[in-house]
C-alpha cells in the first residue's frame, strides 16, 4: 500500500465516456424501475430511450482524429468506424425499445428486466465495437450474450421460449469457448492480446505460425456461431422462433452490427496479413449460408422462421464484403450490416404491430389480406420485403449492389454471380408475403395495436427504407469513411 | 529437488482425480474428484508460488462452486446408466479432439513468446514479494477497463438470475420483517373498559 | 548429566539434514498446536455443559473428578471404545472420510493463526484468503457425511448445513475485506500489529458492524445455535451426523468445537488486537508503563475465552432460527451491511478519519 506505481499515468476517460453514460444510466433504470414500476413501466421506458438518447449524444460529442484514439492502457479505442456503429447500434436498440413496449404490455412480459437486459447488452456492443484488444473483445460479447440468453428466457411459462433460450446458451456458450480458446493460442504464439501488436508480429514473420492458423479456424468458428452464418447456424431459427418477438426483434438487429465490428477488429485488425487463410473458410460459409438461406426460407410457414433464413442469407453477402479483403469490400459490408439492421427492424416491428393481447401474428397467413386492414402498413411492409429482396429503388439494392461490386473487383466472379442467383430465389419468399398482403383476403379483420410512437416509428423507419434508397450517398459516403 | 518430487505427486493425482471425473459411474462421486482435482491444481499454483491464485480457486471453485454443484448433483436422481450410453460411440471424436488440443499446446509451448527457453529466464521473488498486491495493482491499473466490465457481467448475472428464477406466486405467505418490527401493542391488542352490569354480581 | 544429554542432543540433531531438521522441527510445532487445542475442546465441552447449567439454574457434570473436571475425558474414552456402525448401502469409503475431511480444515486454518508476535507456524502474505479458503471447504465434510450415511434425516441436515454455509461465507468475507483494507495487509501478523496502541486502536471500534457480522456469521458458519438447523434435533433428529457413532462421531464432535474456537480467535486476531494489551499507552495510574501493558500470549487466550464464552451465552439464551430466518438474515441484512460499511471504511480511510488508519494510505 505505500509504495506507489510511478510509471501508471492516469488514463483519459473522455473516449469512454458514452459507456460510462450508459453504465450509470441502466443502473439507475434498474434502482428506478425496483422502487418506482408504476403501473405501465412507463418511467422506467422513459428512462431507458432517455439513456440512449443521452450516450448518443455523448458518442456525438467526440471529436476523434483520422487515426481514432486508444485509451485505459490500449484496451479501448474510439475511431470514425466506432462512432458510426455506436450511432447505429444505439439507434436500433431505441427503435427495439419503441417497438416492443405495447407487445409486452399486452402480455404478462412487460418486467422492468426487459429494459435493463436491452441496456446492459447494447452495453456490450458498444464494449466490443470500442476493442482493440482480445480481453475486452471477449468481456464485451460475454456481457452482450448474457443479456441476450436470459432475455430469450423472458417468457418463463413457454416451452418454446425456455427450449431456445437452452439451445442459445448453450451453443452460445460453445461458440465462447472456441473464441476464447482460439485467442489464448494466439496469445501463446504472438505473446499480446493487443489486436495492433498481434498484426505486427504476424506481419513480421517470415512465413505463418502454424499454431495462428489453428488458431484462426477456432476464431472463425466461434465468429460463425454468433453471426449465424452456416455451418453454425443451427441455433438461429429455434432461437428466433422461440424467443419473445421483442427479444427476436432485439437479438436480429443491433448485434449484428456488433457482429461485424467483431469480425472487423478480429480478423481485419488484428489478422489482415492472415487474410488468405480466413478468406478460405469464408467463402466456404458464404455459399453454403447464401444456398440455406434462399432455399430453406421457402418452405417457412412462420415468419419468424422465415425471417431467420433470410438472416442467414444475409449473413452469406455479409461474409461476402469481408472475402473481397479490401477496404472497398469491408465498407460494403458494413454497409450491409447497418441496412441490414434497418430492414430488420421494419419486418420484425410489423410483426409486433399485428400481434396483441393473446394473439401472436407470426404466420404468413396472419399477413393475409394486409392491404385491406392498413394500406399505409401493407405499403410499409412491402418497401422492407422489396428491400430484403434487393430490389431497387430501396436500400436493399444498393446494400447487395455494394457488396457483388466489391467481390467482383477483388476477382470472385463466380461468387458475385451465385449470390445474384440466391438473390433472385430468396425474391420469392419475400415477394410471397408481398402478394398474400395484397391479394388475399384477410382472415381476421382486429385493428391494428401499437401507440402513436410506435406507428409513427415503423412508417419512418417504412420510409427509410425507400429514402436511403433513392439517396443512399450519405451513408456510402460514411461507410467508406469509417473504414481506413 | 523436493519440489520436483512434490510436482510429480500432485500432478499425478490431479490426472488421476480428472480421469476419475470421467470415467466414475457415479455423479457424486465424480463432482468429489472434480473437487479433489481442483485442490491439486491449487496446490500446483502454490508451488508456482501464485499463492493467490490457489487460494481464490480453492475458496471460489472448491469453497462455493462445486458445493453447488454437489447440492444439485446430489439431489437430481440421475441414470447412471443412461450417462454412460455413447461412451465408446464418441471416445474417437473425442481422442481426434484431444489430439488437437495437443498439437494446439504444443505449438503454443514451442512458440519464440513461451516456448521452454523462456523459462530459464524466470526470476525468483524475495519472500516478501506479495503477488495479490501485484495482481491487485494491476488490475486497478492497467486492467481496469476489462475489470470493470468483468464487473458489469456479474452484475448482469445476477439481474438475470432473479429475472429468471424470482416470481411471486399466489397464495404464499410472504413475511414482512419490517412491519413486524414496527408492529406496537396498541396495533394488535384493544383494551375495552367493559362496564360492570347492573345486578350481575348480585346473585 | 543435563549437559551430557543437552551435547548429545546437540551432536545427533547437527547431523541430520536440513531437511530433516526442518520436518521435526516444524512437526513439533504442529503438535505444539494441536496438542493444546484438543485439549482445550475437550475442556470446552465440559465449560459449555457446566456454564449452561449454571445459566439454567442446575449444576452440570460434577460426578467425574473434581467439580467433573475429568468429565470430557470420561466422554472420550467412552467414544473412543464405542463402536462405528456403517449402517446398510452406505457409501463405506466417504462414511468413513467425511470425519476426517471435516476435522482437518478445523485444525489447518490454526497454522497462521498468530499466538505472539511473530509466533505462529507459517508466516504467509494471503493468511487472510487461506483462512478463507480452509473455512470455505469444512462443509464438504458436512456434506459427504450426509450423503454417504443414506438417510434422509443426514441427507436433509447435509442440505441445510451446506446452503447455510455457503451463504454466511459470502458475509464473512465481505467482513474480512473491511479488515484487510483497515489494515492494508492480509498477514494476520501485520493485521494485528497495525491495531497496537490500546484497546481504542482496535479495529472492533471503526469496524463495529463489521465485527458484528463477522461474529454472528463465524456462529452460523460452524452451525452453532441459535443457527443450529443442520442439526436441529427436534426436526431432523441430529441432521448430518445421525449415523454416527463413536470415534467417527467424536472427529465431527473435535471439528466442531475446533472451529468454534478457531472462530473465536480469528475474531479476536481481527478485532480485539490479538496478543496486544488492551492497557498499551494508557497514561492514568501509569498502567501504560506497568506490567499490564506488556503484549503476550495470555492476552491473546484471554480474548478467544470471552468469545468462546459468547458462543456458549448463546446457545444458552435464544431460541432456534427458522430456516429461511437464517437465509433472509444473511442475504438480506449481513451482506448490505457489510457493503455499505466497507464504502463508508473507503471513505474513512481516504479521509484519515480516526487515529486506526495511520498506516494506510
Amino acid at each position: 500500500m505505500q509504495e506507489q506505481n510511478t510509471t501508471f499515468t492516469m488514463p483519459d476517460f473522455l473516449p469512454a465516456l458514452p459507456e460510462m453514460f450508459l453504465l450509470g444510466a441502466a443502473c439507475v433504470v434498474l434502482l428506478a424501475d425496483l422502487f418506482f414500476p408504476g403501473r405501465n413501466r412507463g418511467l422506467t421506458w422513459l428512462l431507458s430511450l432517455v439513456a440512449l438518447a443521452g450516450t448518443a449524444v455523448c458518442v456525438l460529442a467526440l471529436e476523434v482524429g483520422e487515426h481514432g484514439v486508444m485509451t485505459f492502457s490500449n484496451t479501448f479505442v474510439l475511431d470514425q468506424l466506432a462512432i458510426l456503429m455506436k450511432l447505429a447500434v444505439l439507434a436500433a436498440s431505441a427503435t427495439v425499445l419503441v417497438y416492443s413496449r405495447h407487445y409486452l404490455a399486452a402480455r404478462d412480459l412487460h418486467r422492468g428486466e426487459f429494459y435493463t437486459l436491452t441496456l446492459f447488452s447494447t452495453l456490450g456492443m458498444l464494449v466490443i465495437i470500442s476493442a482493440p484488444h482480445l480481453l475486452t473483445l471477449y468481456l464485451g460479447l460475454e456481457l452482450m450474450s448474457l443479456c441476450l440468453y436470459a432475455l430469450v428466457a423472458l417468457n418463463r411459462d413457454s416451452a418454446v421460449g425456455a427450449e431456445a433460450a437452452m439451445k442459445y446458451f448453450v451453443l452460445g456458450a460453445i461458440a465462447s469457448g472456441l473464441l476464447l480458446y482460439g485467442m489464448s493460442i494466439i496469445y501463446g504464439v504472438t505473446g499480446s492480446l493487443q489486436l495492433d501488436e498481434i498484426a505486427a508480429f504476424i506481419g513480421a514473420q517470415e512465413e505463418r505460425h502454424l499454431g495462428l492458423v489453428l488458431a484462426l479456424t477456432f476464431v472463425v468458428a466461434g465468429l460463425a456461431f454468433k453471426l449465424g452464418a452456416v455451418p453454425f447456424h443451427m441455433w438461429l431459427p429455434d432461437v428466433y422462433h422461440g424467443a419473445p418477438t421483442p427479444v427476436t426483434l432485439l437479438i436480429g438487429s443491433a448485434p449484428k452490427i456488433a457482429g461485424f465490428a467483431l469480425v472487423f477488429r478480429l480478423l481485419v485488425e488484428g489478422m489482415e496479413h492472415l487474410y488468405v487463410d480466413w478468406r478460405d473458410i469464408f467463402i466456404l460459409m458464404s455459399v453454403l449460408s447464401l444456398v440455406a438461406g434462399s432455399v430453406v426460407a421457402i418452405a417457412q410457414t412462420n415468419i419468424k422462421r422465415m425471417l431467420a433464413y433470410s438472416t442467414i442469407g444475409h449473413i452469406g453477402f455479409l461474409l461476402m464484403g469481408f472475402i473481397a479483403g479490401t477496404s472497398e469490400g469491408y465498407s460494403a459490408a458494413l454497409f450491409y450490416a447497418l441496412v441490414y439492421v434497418l430492414m430488420a427492424l421494419g419486418a420484425f416491428g410489423m410483426i409486433l404491430l399485428l400481434s396483441r393481447k393473446d394473439f401472436e401474428a407470426d404466420n404468413l397467413d396472419d399477413l393475409r389480406g394486409l392491404n385491406a386492414r392498413s394500406p399505409w402498413f401493407a405499403l410499409v411492409m412491402l418497401l422492407v420485403m422489396f428491400s430484403m429482396a434487393g430490389v431497387p429503388p430501396t436500400i436493399g439494392f444498393h446494400a447487395k449492389l455494394a457488396v457483388l461490386s466489391a467481390v467482383v473487383n477483388a476477382g470472385f466472379l463466380w461468387l458475385a454471380v451465385l449470390g445474384v442467383i440466391a438473390a433472385i430465389v430468396s425474391a420469392f419468399y419475400y415477394l410471397r408475403v408481398v402478394k398474400l398482403m395484397y391479394f388475399d383476403e384477410p382472415q381476421d379483420n382486429a385493428p391494428l395495436s401499437g401507440g402513436i410512437d410506435m406507428r409513427v416509428l415503423l412508417s419512418s423507419n417504412g420510409i427509410a427504407v425507400l429514402v436511403l434508397g433513392l439517396m443512399p450517398g450519405a451513408l456510402l459516403t460514411a461507410t467508406i469513411a469509417a473504414i481506413p | 529437488m523436493i519440489e520436483s518430487i512434490l510436482f510429480y505427486i500432485f500432478a499425478g493425482i490431479l490426472l488421476a482425480a480428472a480421469i476419475g471425473v470421467i470415467t466414475a459411474r457415479n455423479p457424486v462421486h465424480s463432482a468429489l474428484l472434480l473437487v479433489l482435482a481442483f485442490f491439486n491444481s491449487a496446490v500446483l499454483w502454490m508451488l508456482l508460488e501464485a499463492e493467490f491464485l490457489a487460494l481464490v480457486l480453492i475458496l471460489v471453485y472448491v469453497g462455493a462452486v462445486m458445493v453447488l454443484f454437489l447440492f444439485v448433483v446430489m439431489m437430481l436422481d440421475i441414470n447412471v446408466a443412461g450417462m454412460r450410453r455413447g461412451f465408446a460411440r464418441y471416445l474417437p471424436l473425442a481422442l481426434i479432439v484431444v489430439a488437437a488440443i495437443i498439437v494446439q499446446l504444443a505449438l503454443v509451448f514451442t512458440s519464440d513468446q513461451f516456448g521452454a527457453q523462456m523459462l530459464a529466464d524466470l526470476e525468483r521473488y524475495p519472500a516478501d514479494y506479495n503477488n495479490t498486491a501485484e495482481l491487485g495493482r494491476l488490475l486497478y491499473t492497467v486492467y481496469v477497463y476489462p475489470f470493470e466490465i468483468a464487473a458489469v457481467i456479474l452484475l448482469v448475472a445476477i439481474i438475470a438470475a432473479i429475472s429468471l428464477t424470482l416470481r411471486r406466486r399466489e397464495g404464499t405467505r410472504h413475511q414482512n420483517v419490517g412491519r413486524q418490527v414496527q408492529a406496537r401493542a396498541k396495533d394488535r391488542v384493544r383494551l375495552v373498559d367493559l362496564p360492570r352490569r347492573q345486578g350481575e354480581g348480585d346473585k | 548429566m543435563m549437559a551430557w544429554l543437552e551435547t548429545t542432543w546437540l551432536t545427533v540433531w547437527g547431523v541430520l539434514p536440513p531437511e530433516v531438521q526442518y520436518t521435526v522441527w516444524t512437526l513439533t510445532k504442529i503438535l505444539a498446536i494441536v496438542l493444546p487445542l484438543m485439549l482445550a475442546v475437550a475442556y470446552f465441552t465440559y465449560a459449555e455443559r457446566r456454564v449452561i447449567g449454571y445459566m439454567q439454574g442446575r449444576r452440570g457434570p460434577n460426578r467425574v473428578g473434581w467439580y467433573g473436571l475429568l468429565q470430557p475425558i470420561a466422554d472420550a474414552l467412552k467414544l473412543m471404545f464405542k463402536e462405528v456402525v456403517l449402517p446398510s448401502n452406505a457409501n463405506r469409503f466417504l462414511f468413513l472420510t467425511a470425519p476426517m475431511l471435516s476435522l482437518a480444515p478445523a485444525l489447518a486454518a490454526w497454522a497462521v493463526i498468530p499466538f505472539n508476535d511473530g509466533m505462529l507456524l507459517a508466516d504467509v502474505n494471503a493468511a487472510v484468503l487461506y483462512l478463507l479458503a480452509m473455512t470455505s471447504i469444512t462443509v464438504y465434510g458436512v456434506i459427504i457425511a450426509g450423503w454417504a450415511s443414506n438417510s434422509k434425516y443426514a441427507f436433509l441436515g447435509a442440505m441445510r448445513a451446506s446452503a447455510q454455509m455457503v451463504s454466511y461465507e459470502l458475509a464473512m468475507g465481505f467482513a474480512l475485506v473491511g479488515v484487510l483494507m483497515a489494515a492494508g495487509s492480509m498477514n494476520l501478523n501485520t493485521i494485528v500489529q497495525a491495531q497496537s496502541g490500546g484497546m481504542f486502536y482496535w479495529f472492533a471500534l471503526p469496524l463495529l458492524p463489521l465485527f458484528v457480522v463477522y461474529f454472528i456469521s463465524g456462529v452460523a458458519e460452524t452451525n452453532r445455535a441459535p443457527f443450529d438447523v443442520a442439526e436441529g434435533e427436534s426436526e431432523i433428529v441430529a441432521g448430518f451426523h445421525v449415523e454416527y457413532g463413536g470415534m467417527a462421531f467424536a472427529l465431527f464432535f473435535l471439528a466442531e468445537y475446533a472451529n468454534m474456537i478457531l472462530i473465536s480467535a480469528l475474531a479476536a486476531t481481527f478485532f480485539l488486537g490479538g496478543w496486544l494489551s488492551p492497557f498499551e499507552g494508557i497514561g492514568v495510574f501509569g498502567v501504560g508503563e506497568s506490567l499490564l501493558a506488556e503484549p503476550g500470549l495470555h492476552w491473546f487466550v484471554l480474548k478467544t475465552f470471552i468469545f468462546m464464552f459468547i458462543y456458549l451465552w448463546l446457545r444458552a439464551t435464544f431460541p432456534r432460527y427458522r430456516y429461511d430466518q437464517i437465509m433472509r438474515l444473511g442475504w438480506k441484512v449481513f451482506i448490505p451491511v457489510t457493503l455499505v460499511w466497507i464504502g463508508v471504511l473507503a471513505v474513512m480511510i481516504v479521509g484519515d478519519i480516526g487515529p486506526w488508519f495511520g498506516g494506510g494510505a
